[in-house]
């Protein structure tokens, strides 16, 4: 909060040497002869000016404010009042998070008595490093002011000063992705790695029994916890793969065909937006539905044929949902695809007396094939990444059955199950949800690759 | 040569070409078929959703007997003007009154017939009219939501006794909720509100599009104008088209990973929430981008530099301007993405049970979506109208945002 301070100081500083680097320049432009010019007109000198000021003091302050909440530990800890701490990990962090509420004013009074003791060290500590952050960004902002100002002149080339700032923070926004990238996959990578130093990675692999639960107690029974991940990979093929693709892909494909081969253009203009609407409903809402309105109908429909294992949540019940939110995916792909086709190969084949769904199933689908198998491909991906549907229709236990009536879990449902409980962050359990997603993010990547690759390859081929 | 023509005219040419018709017009008919099969099943969903969550926006209210001066209720009507007035209502033992008058006018059986709801719709009226403490008076209150369901035709057998008792008096009316959009989460299904999650999703989204739009807008003017390919630029493309891609339930997994257990920021704030959705929305804006800025013809270009503009000055003065509405629709596509999003959520911790709305953006709040998740989980029946209702609410902000972006689309994108 005093870092706030500072900040609304750095920029009351880039403001006012924004102005100042305006006056002077245009003060230069009056007091020369008529017809000399300024190399810069006046406002590039502000922005100039205010960006000096600003950006190498907000730097400073992004980089300061977690190094000052770490110092601010450090602080806390070492003062006389930090002995009397339990020594339990998780006792202290409550404690200390209870101190800091009551320091920055967010409660009153903690739930723990020695967090009113620490409270007061906490404000200190936070007051003392935050003045030091924040005086070190004012005299940054006042030493790029300073800078700026002193380079106003007639000749200086103000507005490609401006234009080296705005390039540079062009550069900076586009390494937000490989950061982003690069964050995703060495924060899986290294829980994966501290995963597998508990459970072996054949086990993990190629292990067919998911059982999770880590007893309380050394020696409560069934204390083990076996994460044998081939029953979760099953469950999440058997539903994203196979049971919502067949839903999906005969849909979605026969949708893109009637589109764009047989309804009017005015039709198509009104259905396609209608039809994308299956695709922006939120997931959340898919997995209520599933749960609340197909899963009992699925349970009926088994009873009724025979089925006595029917249960209320089944493989069947979120793989149709599933297969229902992917149809305008594989349908605008097959789109793309099938308008790609040369229009010379359909008017070949119409002239030679086809007729329309001749053409298409015999010339216009071959052709169109490979952009449709990547589009599959991505529905694919897009179908075993999803989450919410499954949480809320699929269930929890692991079975390795092809009964579609039968529960099956998946990935992402463990995923949420092992990290939404309450446990300590070092167990296995929270760090097998990590391997999980490791295991996921390469699957997806690599589908995606290859279904690009499929597009790419087959586009450059009719061009 | 009389065969040939035979060979047009004979019947079993006509039987093929029949044939082949017939089966041309099934084909036709499938496609047909299935582009209605899909719009039935947005259909059904939408009119499930609209059926069972029409009831969430009304409540019941019972008419009973209150006599507040012989209560144990103690509070003085003068004290009432003031504007600590919520708190002391708050503190006042309105539940006991509310039970006591329940019981007088219907019998032992309506002991719990009002809960919370009740209570708060009380302490409103006592607010606006403290006169209502010195004298006895017929108020209309809310019931506690498993009466609520039982008025609606589908509670257990007590309360619909209880219900047909206080049909017979006349004591029941129904009446639009407002408590639904203005109250937070509660235990008592009656008293529960979308407010709280709504402003969390509003103050969730505002930190998502001020990070990831402009970062998102500036990525995708550097690789389209500015970016030379080389492998670093080959390395943004490939780590954006990928990202689009990645599951959101991974971009959950690294929010919880560097923003809360390595940058210690505060759990299952709209803050953290924000970052995360951002990172998940830039990929969309960035792609998006791009492909508005493509679209602006190099002849517009040519003419800027042509009149001695600077490269950056051709970019932001011209390409920019002109690519806007593009980039605008993408971006509100985006948000409206990150609006229904969940999972991510559920992975830093926005799932707890959050009674007040979050005052800003390092408070604990929770979304909309991950509110209806919660209350689908809720075993109390009432829980499935307010969850419904909720997911009203939602489709009603997405179809906005998507109305918004067709109605930019067709209103400022220029085709050249």
């Amino acid at each position: 909060m005093t870092l706030g301070l500072a900040l609304l100081a750095v920029l009351l500083v880039a403001a006012i040497a924004g102005g100042v680097a305006f006056r002077r320049a245009a003060a230069l432009r009056v007091g020369r002869a008529k017809g000399a010019r300024l190399n810069s007109l006046p406002i590039y000198h502000a922005f100039y000016a205010a960006l000096w000021a600003t950006l190498p003091a907000l730097l400073i302050l992004a980089v300061w404010s977690p190094v000052q909440s770490r110092l601010v530990d450090q602080a806390v800890l070492a003062s006389p009042q930090a002995r009397a701490l339990p020594d339990s990990e998780i006792q202290r962090q409550s404690i200390l998070g209870e101190a800091q509420d009551i320091a920055s004013g967010k409660i009153e009074a903690g739930f723990n008595p020695q967090s009113a003791e620490l409270a007061p060290q906490f404000g200190a500590a936070n007051g003392k490093f935050a003045a030091i952050g924040g005086a070190i960004a004012l005299l940054a902002a006042l030493g790029g002011a300073a800078l700026a100002l002193t380079r106003v002149s007639f000749d200086f080339r103000a507005r490609a000063g401006v234009e080296r700032w705005v390039m540079l923070m062009l550069m900076a926004a586009s390494t937000v992705a490989i950061l982003t990238t690069l964050g995703i996959v060495l924060s899986l990578l290294f829980e994966s790695l501290r995963f597998f130093k508990l459970v072996s990675p054949t086990e993990f692999l190629f292990g067919t029994s998911w059982s999770p639960q880590m007893a309380l107690r050394a020696d409560q029974a069934g204390s083990s916890g076996e994460f044998g991940s081939v029953p979760l990979f099953w469950g999440t093929a058997f539903i994203g793969a196979i049971i919502a693709m067949i839903v999906a892909i005969p849909l979605g494909l026969m949708c893109a065909i009637f589109l764009t081969q047989y309804a009017p253009a005015k039709l198509r203009s009104w259905l396609k937006p209608i039809l994308e609407i299956l695709a922006g409903v939120p997931t959340v809402v898919y997995g209520y539905f599933a749960a609340l309105t197909v899963a009992p109908m699925v349970r009926d429909f088994g009873v009724s044929i025979g089925v006595t294992s029917a249960s209320s949540e089944s493989a069947l019940a979120a793989g149709l949902v599933m297969g229902i939110m992917i149809i305008p995916f594989v349908s605008s792909m097959a789109d793309d695809s099938i308008a790609a086709v040369p229009q010379a190969m359909r008017d070949g084949s119409l002239a030679l007396g086809a007729t329309k769904s001749e053409t298409i199933k015999r010339v216009v689908l071959p052709a169109a094939l490979p952009g449709v198998v990547g589009g599959v491909l991505l529905a694919v991906s897009r179908a075993i990444g999803e989450t919410m549907i499954v949480v809320m229709a699929a269930g929890l236990s692991a079975n390795m059955t092809a009964n579609p009536f039968a529960a099956v879990t998946t990935v992402t449902v463990q995923i949420v199950q092992l990290l939404t409980g309450d446990q300590e962050f070092d167990s296995a359990k929270t760090l097998a949800a990590f391997a999980l997603g490791l295991a996921l993010f390469f699957i997806t990547l690599i589908l995606n690759l290859i279904a690009l690759t499929v597009v790419r390859r087959y586009r450059e081929a009719y061009e | 040569m009389s065969s040939s023509t035979n060979r047009w005219s004979d019947g079993s040419m006509q039987k093929r070409v029949k044939r082949r018709y017939a089966a041309e017009r099934r084909f036709r008919a499938l496609g047909f078929a299935a582009v209605a099969l899909s719009l039935l099943f947005l259909a059904f969903l939408l009119f499930t959703m609209a059926s069972k969550g029409i009831g969430g926006f009304s409540h019941t209210e019972a008419r009973i007997q209150l006599d507040l001066p012989r209560s144990d209720v103690m509070l003085d009507p003068a004290m009432l003007k003031g504007p600590d007035a919520p708190q002391l209502v708050a503190q006042a033992n309105l539940e006991g009154a509310i039970t006591q008058a329940a019981v007088a006018t219907y019998g032992p059986a309506a002991a719990e017939m009002f809960g919370e709801s009740g209570t708060r719709a009380l302490g409103r009226m006592l607010i606006a009219d403290p006169t209502l403490l010195t004298r006895a008076q017929m108020v209309w209150l809310p019931v506690s939501g498993k009466v609520d369901v039982a008025a609606k035709g589908d509670g257990g057998d007590e309360q619909e006794k209880l219900v047909s008792a206080a049909e017979a008096k006349d004591g029941l009316k129904r009446t639009f909720n407002l408590d639904f959009l203005t109250a937070s989460d509660a235990t008592d299904p009656s008293a529960v509100g979308v407010w709280g999650a709504l402003k969390g999703s509003f103050l969730t989204i505002i930190v998502t599009m001020g990070l990831a739009f402009p970062i998102g807008v500036l990525t995708a003017l550097y690789l389209e104008e500015f970016a030379t390919r080389n492998r670093w630029t080959d390395l943004v493309e490939v780590s954006i088209n990928n990202l689009a891609a990645v599951p959101s339930i991974i971009f959950g997994l690294l929010g919880l990973a560097v923003f809360l257990n390595l940058m210690n920021l505060p759990r299952s704030a709209p803050l953290v929430g924000g970052l995360t959705l951002a990172l998940m929305t830039m990929p969309v804006i960035v792609i998006a981008g791009r492909n508005a800025i493509k679209s602006v013809p190099p002849s517009i270009r040519d003419a800027a530099l042509g009149i001695g503009a600077s490269k950056m000055q051709v970019v932001f003065h011209h390409v920019l301007p002109l690519a806007l509405p593009g980039i605008l629709t993408g971006t509100i596509i985006g948000m409206a993405r990150a609006l229904g999003e969940t999972a991510p959520l559920l992975m830093i911790g926005m799932r707890a049970f959050i009674a007040t709305p979050p005052g800003g953006i390092a408070d604990p709040a929770t979304v909309l979506p991950v509110q209806i998740f919660l209350w689908s989980d809720e075993v109390d029946r009432s829980f499935v109208e307010k969850t419904s209702a909720a997911i009203i609410v939602l489709l009603v902000f997405m179809l906005m945002m998507n109305g918004l972006a067709i109605y930019l689309r067709n209103r400022f994108e220029r085709r050249w």
